[in-house]
């Protein structure tokens, strides 16, 4: 694939008045790739920077928080901080970080070459970026939201919550729903449509199947807060009357609407960290997963599930006595799901020679400290309890343990796995390890602590504290171990750093560095720009594995093929690949000016339209394969598409 | 394309169709007459009264309208059956999860 | 591999990516739908001092406009059999035929706003009025973007690139379009037909 542009394209036809894009290695083509890796890769670091982002937002509360009467932040700027930290945490960071590893190894773990619509990929990121980019810019411009990332209304109104921060709300996250929208039907139809020969549902990857889950939550999920964000926002900024309680809103519509979307969400944040470990796992216990069927099966019955339970979250908001019983006892169900896949994990690690790298360390922590929270969880579906704990920091130590616990780390571990996939070298292992025993020290004394304040009474969501409740120790503790986790996280930067340095000037690792099981590691590390050389035919779960080892007379596995055998080269040439387009980023640049013009003045919506149109028609018109375009490869350039010609 | 021919020719009444073999104009415009019928009857309700039945009645007939647009229109009767498991599923949990919400509402009582 | 496995055309399902993609969306949207209309439904007996429901809907007229929306799902299942048989002439006459049909239906909402603003009704009067104008505005701007798309494939038409292998774009936006009609089906028995509440 060296060869891609060394015929310089600037013969290219022009198309309408801009010239196709063709590929190459700069800044123009990073912002054109429809390619999923670069993709992924984008959106990995977006993830992370907005994770940077809203981790200094989360000391800044603990800093406000470490003691008594805390002066650090006003109340109105702390309603701000914590309001988009949990904006942040959630749909700028943890989100697309999982959409990171979906968009890069799901084609690579199903046989594929690409996603289906890689221009709607492309798409995706470019919409989800001016959503981080619209949400944050109300720092700068009149004030961060600050009704919470749940926004309850009607404190979300004018009334409450004059300055602009909730319009950015509710337009920023609008967009990146939308974002989400798109990038999950696209995922979806890739996974339904573009399976490798052999590769039946009942042979992929507990990845990619949790992924499957996830897009499909995503699906029908994101229209419902969709609805939600548009009644906030027509009422904010066009004076529609959804949740005025004067004239019959009814606030408990919000709640509703919020919840039917936010307890999906739960799993849809969750599910793809699922899915990592339950790659980490087997590889680094020598086994084969547990009962595969048991932990698709399960998976999709959290999938199903997850949609009975979300009226538990409004236990106190005044549901009556019938849905408070009915949801109490959905949700008690929803444990048993969760609870075998967490007997499968240790299933799998059970007898197996378990190597103790950071991927595994990291994979155990997520079975772990997601056990406590979801035991906590189990705790606040029984009403009476819940009323006690409700609005407590007991609910944000439960939460923490589960997004923390389950997620963070669940993603790390994907992390630490797949970064020789993707760049080539592995992590220090040694730092690795180092980052994850102070992460978990950080996290258990950061949050746990909160178990105990919220239990004696201390409220979320309050600026301050007067002395002498004995919220102070707990507080201090509290704030020490945010301190350390952010420790983890330099430790992260530094060994991302340090073995890219190492790693300069030295050939690749191996094909296959922790003897893994799942089709992605047929290619060669870094994944080429092809993906595959040649489309493998898919015999068994765990192909990848099965090509590596087989059984002697005796029936014991023994080795019959080395990684370098097994894996493609990479030397395919003149391999047909999408064209890139400036479209997406084109659409995704007016989304901002359309989002700003409401808020501010509506001629601002105009050259966002016109934006918009434009990147639509000219979308429409160009074809999905640039005719023109070599590709590196003479003799596919004769081999022009049936699409829709240029008009 | 075998329907190119006749227009009278009320090809498709088995199952065992394929992509190729959709129906032919005419069953289009047999199916559009059965609509309209349908929806003169819907609106007559308005101008009849039948008492408590009318609420049933109608809905019988939106999800008649409905499921006929569905089948023949957007020709899920003849296509792969995964596309009526994506919108059907759609259909059914928005279905599921609004009445639920509704309920907690108490809309069917006060509503 | 010089001769390339280029990046196969062939799906594992046999389906077309786009049109399954479009199913997918659709299946997205009946939760979109179902939002708005239950909103409707909780609000449509709080009018506060202004007009209610069952005062201001005008059933005969509506029923005329639900009519032609309806039809209109007949002219482009006949602009697509006309494609697919590669009669192109027929399929631009039933392409522009539903277009004017749609815009007969958006005129029709146009009216209907108009006369319903004069009798009091606005979109910041009460959380009915609120939930009505949202409900059947976003409909109203899903017919107007089929409308957009139709006029589109109907240039593209008569500029002579939209052919028989082309059917399946038509195909898809057709499925949108019906979807659309769908979902006034529901919109029109459920909110105007079902008996509203009366001031």
């Amino acid at each position: 694939m060296t060869a891609t542009t060394t015929v310089e394209d600037v013969v290219g036809q022009p198309l309408g008045v801009y010239t196709r894009p063709r590929g190459g290695n700069g800044w123009r083509d990073w912002i054109t790739t429809v390619d999923h890796k670069k993709i992924g890769i984008l959106y990995g670091v977006a993830a992370l920077f907005f994770f940077v982002v809203g981790g200094i937002e989360a000391l800044l509360i603990r800093l406000q928080l470490a003691t008594p009467n805390g002066t650090v932040l006003g109340a109105d700027m702390y309603n701000q901080v914590f309001t988009m930290h949990g904006v942040t945490m959630i749909f700028l960071a943890a989100m697309p970080l999982s959409a990171a590893f979906a968009n890069y190894l799901i084609p690579l773990q199903i046989g594929a070459r690409d996603v289906a619509l890689p221009r709607l990929n492309a798409l995706s990121f470019w919409v989800f970026l001016a959503g981080g980019i619209v949400l944050n810019l109300s720092w700068v411009l009149g004030g961060a939201p600050d009704g919470g990332w749940f926004g309850y209304a009607p404190n979300t109104g004018i009334v409450f919550s004059p300055s602009p921060g909730m319009d950015f709300y509710a337009l920023g996250l609008q967009m990146t729903g939308i974002a989400s929208l798109v990038s999950s039907i696209n995922l979806t139809v890739t996974i339904l449509n573009m399976r490798a020969p052999g590769m039946t549902l009942f042979r992929m990857p507990v990845f990619t199947w949790m992924i499957l889950v996830t897009q499909l939550l995503l699906v029908f999920a994101m229209p419902v807060i969709a609805v939600a964000l548009f009644l906030l926002a027509f009422s904010r900024l066009f004076g529609a009357r959804f949740f005025d309680p004067s004239v019959g809103g009814d606030a408990l519509l919000w709640q509703h609407l919020f919840w039917i979307f936010g307890h999906p969400e739960v799993y849809i944040l969750i599910l793809p960290s699922f899915g990592i470990i339950s790659e980490v796992i087997p590889t680094f216990s020598r086994k084969p997963i547990f009962g595969y069927p048991f932990m698709v099966f399960s998976g999709i019955a959290i999938g199903f599930m997850g949609w009975g339970v979300w009226a538990h979250h409004m236990f106190v908001s005044g549901i009556g006595p019938i849905s408070v019983a009915a949801f109490s006892l959905s949700t008690m169900f929803i444990a048993v799901p969760t609870g075998v896949k967490i007997l499968n994990w240790m299933a799998t690690m059970w007898g197996g020679r378990i190597k103790f790298s950071a991927p595994m360390l990291f994979a155990v922590g997520v079975v772990s400290m997601f056990t406590i929270g979801g035991l906590s969880g189990v705790t606040h579906a029984i009403s009476p309890a819940d009323t006690q704990q409700t609005d407590t920091y007991y609910i944000v130590a439960h939460f923490h343990y589960v997004i923390f616990g389950g997620i963070i780390f669940g993603l790390f571990a994907g992390l630490y796995f797949w970064w020789p996939k993707v760049f080539g070298h592995q992590l220090s292992d040694l730092i690795g390890k180092v980052n994850f025993w102070v992460m978990l020290v950080g996290f258990n004394l950061t949050f746990g602590p909160m178990h105990v304040l919220g239990l004696q009474g201390m409220a979320r969501r309050i600026d301050s504290y007067s002395p002498g409740f004995g919220f102070e120790f707990w507080n201090m503790v509290s704030t020490i171990g945010s301190f350390l986790i952010a420790l983890s996280i330099a430790i992260f930067v530094v060994n991302v750093i340090r073995s890219a340095m190492k790693a300069k000037g030295q050939p690749p690792c191996g094909p296959d560095p922790w003897d893994a099981r799942s089709l992605e590691w047929l290619t060669p590390n870094p994944t080429p720009v092809h993906d595959f050389d040649e489309i493998p035919v898919v015999e068994s779960l765990d192909e990848f594995w099965h090509r590596k080892y087989g059984t002697d007379e005796n029936g014991r596995v023994v080795r019959v093929a080395s990684a370098e055998e097994v894996c493609q080269d990479g030397s395919a040439v003149g391999v047909h690949l999408p064209s890139p387009s400036f479209w997406p980023i084109v659409f995704a640049a007016g989304l901002p000016f359309i989002a700003l013009g409401l808020i501010f003045n509506l001629w601002l919506t105009v050259p966002g339209g016109l934006l918009v149109v434009m990147a639509i028609y000219a979308w429409v018109f160009e074809p999905v394969d640039d005719p023109d375009a070599a590709h590196g490869d003479v003799s596919e350039v004769a081999d022009t598409t049936e699409e829709a010609p240029v008009v | 394309m075998s329907t190119d021919t006749a227009p009278t020719d009320v090809a498709v009444d088995d199952s065992n169709v394929d992509d190729h073999d959709h129906p032919s104009d005419s069953k289009y415009f047999q199916i559009a007459l059965i609509l309209g019928v349908l929806t003169a009857l819907e609106v007559a309700t308005y101008y009849v009264d039948i008492g408590p039945a009318l609420i049933p009645i109608l809905m019988v007939m939106m999800v008649a309208k409905f499921f006929i647009v569905a089948a023949w229109f957007m020709h899920l009767r003849f296509d792969n059956s995964l596309f009526t498991k994506f919108f059907v599923g759609g259909l059914i949990l928005a279905v599921a999860v609004y009445v639920i919400a509704l309920s907690a509402f108490e809309f069917w009582s006060k509503g | 591999m010089s001769e390339a496995a280029a990046t196969d055309h062939a799906t594992t399902t046999g389906m077309s990516h786009n049109k399954l993609a479009m199913w997918v969306f659709l299946g997205s949207e009946c939760l979109l739908f179902g939002a708005l209309i239950s909103t409707y439904l909780v609000y449509r007996g709080r009018f506060a001092t202004g007009p209610a429901p069952g005062d201001i809907f005008d059933i005969p007229f509506t029923s005329v406009s639900s009519f032609v929306l309806l039809m209109s799902s007949l002219t482009m299942v006949l602009a697509l059999s006309a494609i697919k048989r590669g009669d192109l002439r027929n399929n631009r006459i039933w392409l522009l035929t539903t277009a004017l049909l749609g815009s007969l239906f958006i005129g029709g909402q146009v009216y209907e706003f108009t006369t319903f603003f004069r009798e009091g009704l606005g979109y910041t009067t009460s959380p009915f009025s609120s939930a009505f104008f949202t409900l059947t505005g976003f409909h109203g701007v899903h017919v107007s973007i089929g409308i957009l798309m139709l006029m589109s494939m109907f240039i593209s038409s008569l500029r002579g690139s939209l052919r028989k292998e082309h059917s399946e774009t038509v195909e898809i936006i057709g499925l949108y379009w019906h979807f659309v009609d769908i979902v006034w089906i529901f919109i029109f028995s459920v909110i105007y037909l079902v008996p509203s509440p009366t001031s």
